[in-house]
């Protein structure tokens, strides 16, 4: 699922189930995606988040072993450690990351993910993401 | 003890109708040393006694092993006044049969060779006379020719050398093999020669001879382009018959029948044959001529030395090629190992029988059928069996070979060569190497013998060979496992005695009606007395290559992660 880098959507800060749109590379994909607002933990001089991430336009999307299609590059959790504030928030390993904030995370190398998401000046950071799960539960939802 | 052996031989023969005559005579040769068994290598004792040439093992196995029948005695047939010395049927047959065959090889070979050396003289003597006949008859006419004459004298002269240097390496080489037929490329460079000297003769007669020519620089220039083109036709004769059947064209897969041993050769390029002026042997290509190796010796067959079917064309040089490739390349046909194989199979059905229920009419495919299906049905062992027996042999083989290695380790350790300066002060008696061979044999010779046995060799390997082969090993300082190495696997063929061959007399079968040389897909057999080599002929593809370049700057690499961040 690519994302339009150049114009990232905001939506109001609500809970709950989106659908979106998005293209490029002239491939459209729906998906069904999630918010999720995560407050910073300070520890120390640092703040955290509490997941580790992996994926990434310069890396070897093969290896990925949450991805449903082998060639998709974005970015992933790979690791929610437990207790932390991704925990906290509803963040699950295997949940593709789509957007941060605003910016968008389909199309960003692994270092700019991490840049992007560990900025001193926010406190909070809302994502969007999407994971396999979601997708059931809303057919489920719409048969029955 | 004489009776005795003698009715063992042939009761052998009798039971097992199907062997060879080679077997027979074989195993006369061994009944025959039964008086001497005592001192032969037995399980008591070891003596070294003079080499007699006999198999190392003679009696003690080869009895055990051959008579797998017990009751020999109600088997035996009769021949009564036969002892060692008299000749039966089969042999007399078989010795008519020598006989004719070399009567009838002598003179087809020794005919072609005499048209060529006689063609081969006149055709050397021509310039010769060219240049020699004028001054003979008519000198005083004759314009004279100073220094280019002598030249070309000279030249005519060295040409004619380098001529029959290359003629001798060319032609006269010693055949390597009997084949009734004449290749064709010989004979049309025969030909060719024939009537390319024939024609200058012609030329030289009327022109020269009748018109008493002056000129005699002409004359010898004459002679000299005649030789010059004798060398060309040299250049002809090497190209067609040497260079052509280099390239190869195609590969001979050769598997031998009884063990599914299997080589691939490369052939060149064969050429059409045309028939002989004479045909030897005529043979009809039918069926038949698969049951011909056992014919019954009232009907000689005319076994030479390859014998070629009528319709067959020029399959036999790809048969020779396989033939001389398999003396060194095959491993020994041996035939003890193939009895186990036999007597399971017979197991197998042995139990079965059949009966007809439904009335006295016998359908026998159906009941052949019954019983095969039954026979696959039923649950025997035999598997198992095979299994555990293959275990135990090879556990004992490793066994005894482990025993025999030791041994001949430990024997070769005494052995030591003598230095030259230390002869005078040697500390024990010196030896050459067939005594230091003796000295150390018999301390390896019953592992040695009990190694054979178990690996059912003993009979290639009779006590002279082995001692023999010691001294050798001995002389060139070679080591206890070199020396092994002959006897711990099965050697090609031309490492034993001939005698042991059990291949010597080849045929040639095969199912081809019209050939136009060899093509892809033909099947020919060569059939021994005891096995067959089946050589499938598969033409070697044609290959297509391509060429790509690539630049050694273009070989970039990226290396790709995955890399897990903690935020």
């Amino acid at each position: 699922m690519r994302g339009n880098s150049r114009r990232p959507r905001l939506s109001p800060s609500s809970p709950g189930v989106k659908t979106r749109r998005f293209c490029t590379h002239g491939r459209q994909r729906e998906c069904v995606k999630q918010r999720v607002e995560i407050h910073k933990l300070r520890q120390g001089e640092n703040l955290i988040l509490g997941f580790s991430i992996g994926g990434g336009i310069d890396q070897d999307p093969s290896q990925n072993p949450f991805s449903e299609d082998k060639t998709d590059k974005g970015i992933y959790v790979t690791r929610v450690s437990e207790g932390g504030p991704a925990e906290i928030a509803g963040l699950q390993i295997g949940d593709k990351i789509m957007q941060v904030n605003g910016w968008d995370m389909t199309m960003v190398t692994h270092d700019q993910a991490r840049k992007r998401l560990t900025k001193r000046s926010e406190e909070v950071v809302r994502l969007l993401v999407t994971r396999q799960s979601l997708q059931k539960a809303v057919q489920q939802s719409m048969l029955s | 003890m004489d009776t005795e052996s003698t009715y063992s031989g042939y009761s052998y023969y009798s039971s097992h109708s199907k062997k060879s005559h080679r077997q027979g005579e074989r195993n006369r040769e061994r009944h025959k040393s039964s008086r001497n068994k005592d001192g032969r290598g037995s399980e008591k004792s070891v003596t070294i006694q003079a080499p007699t040439g006999e198999p190392l093992l003679s009696n003690d196995s080869t009895r055990t092993e051959e008579v797998q029948d017990d009751n020999w005695g109600e088997t035996t047939t009769a021949i009564t006044g036969t002892s060692e010395h008299s000749i039966s049927q089969e042999d007399i047959a078989r010795i008519s049969k020598d006989m004719e065959d070399s009567v009838g090889l002598d003179c087809k070979r020794y005919l072609g060779l005499t048209i060529a050396s006689v063609l081969g003289l006149l055709v050397f003597l021509t310039p010769i006379a060219f240049i020699l006949l004028p001054p003979i008859l008519w000198r005083d006419e004759l314009e004279p020719c100073g220094t280019i004459c002598e030249g070309l004298f000279i030249s005519v002269a060295f040409k004619l050398l380098i001529l029959l240097i290359g003629t001798w390496a060319l032609f006269f080489r010693k055949q390597r093999a009997d084949v009734p037929r004449v290749f064709v490329f010989r004979a049309l460079l025969l030909v060719l020669i024939f009537l390319f000297v024939v024609s200058y003769w012609l030329f030289y007669g009327v022109r020269i001879l009748d018109s008493r020519d002056r000129n005699y620089q002409g004359i010898v220039q004459y002679a000299v382009s005649l030789v010059d083109a004798l060398l060309f036709i040299h250049y002809l004769a090497i190209v067609l018959l040497e260079l052509r059947q280099l390239q190869p064209m195609f590969t001979l897969q050769v598997v031998r029948s009884t063990d599914g041993e299997s080589r691939f050769y490369s052939l060149g390029h064969l050429r059409t044959e045309e028939r002989p002026c004479v045909d030897i042997v005529r043979r009809r290509p039918s069926a038949s001529q698969e049951e011909s190796p056992h014919q019954k010796p009232n009907r000689p067959n005319l076994d030479l030395g390859l014998l070629v079917s009528r319709t067959i064309r020029n399959i036999q040089r790809a048969a020779l090629v396989v033939l001389e490739n398999y003396y060194k390349d095959f491993t020994i046909y041996n035939p003890n190992l193939l009895t186990a194989s036999k007597f399971r199979a017979a197991k197998h059905m042995a139990g079965l029988k059949v009966y007809n229920v439904d009335g006295p009419s016998s359908n026998a495919t159906g009941q052949s059928r019954a019983m095969i299906a039954a026979a696959a049905r039923r649950r025997d062992s035999s598997h198992n069996e095979l299994y555990y027996e293959e275990a135990e042999h090879e556990r004992r083989v490793k066994k005894r070979r482990a025993r025999l290695v030791v041994a001949v380790e430990e024997a070769f350790i005494h052995i030591q060569r003598l230095q030259a300066e230390e002869q005078q002060k040697a500390p024990g008696e010196v030896m050459d190497p067939r005594e230091a061979a003796q000295a150390i044999f018999p301390s390896m010779a019953r592992a040695l013998q009990k190694y054979l046995r178990t690996t059912r060799q003993q009979h290639y390997h009779s006590m002279e060979s082995i001692l023999q082969h010691l001294a050798f090993c001995i002389t060139n300082s070679m080591t206890p496992k070199a020396f092994l190495e002959r006897y711990l696997s099965a050697g090609p063929t031309l490492q034993y005695d001939k005698e042991r061959w059990l291949s010597t007399q080849w045929r040639l079968v095969s199912d081809e009606a019209v050939t136009n040389g060899l093509r892809d897909g033909i099947v020919f057999v060569l059939k021994c007395l005891d096995f067959s080599l089946v050589v499938n002929v598969k033409k070697i593809p044609f290959i297509v290559l391509s060429e790509e370049f690539i630049d050694p700057k273009s070989h970039k690499f990226v290396l790709r992660l995955q890399s897990e961040t903690s935020v």
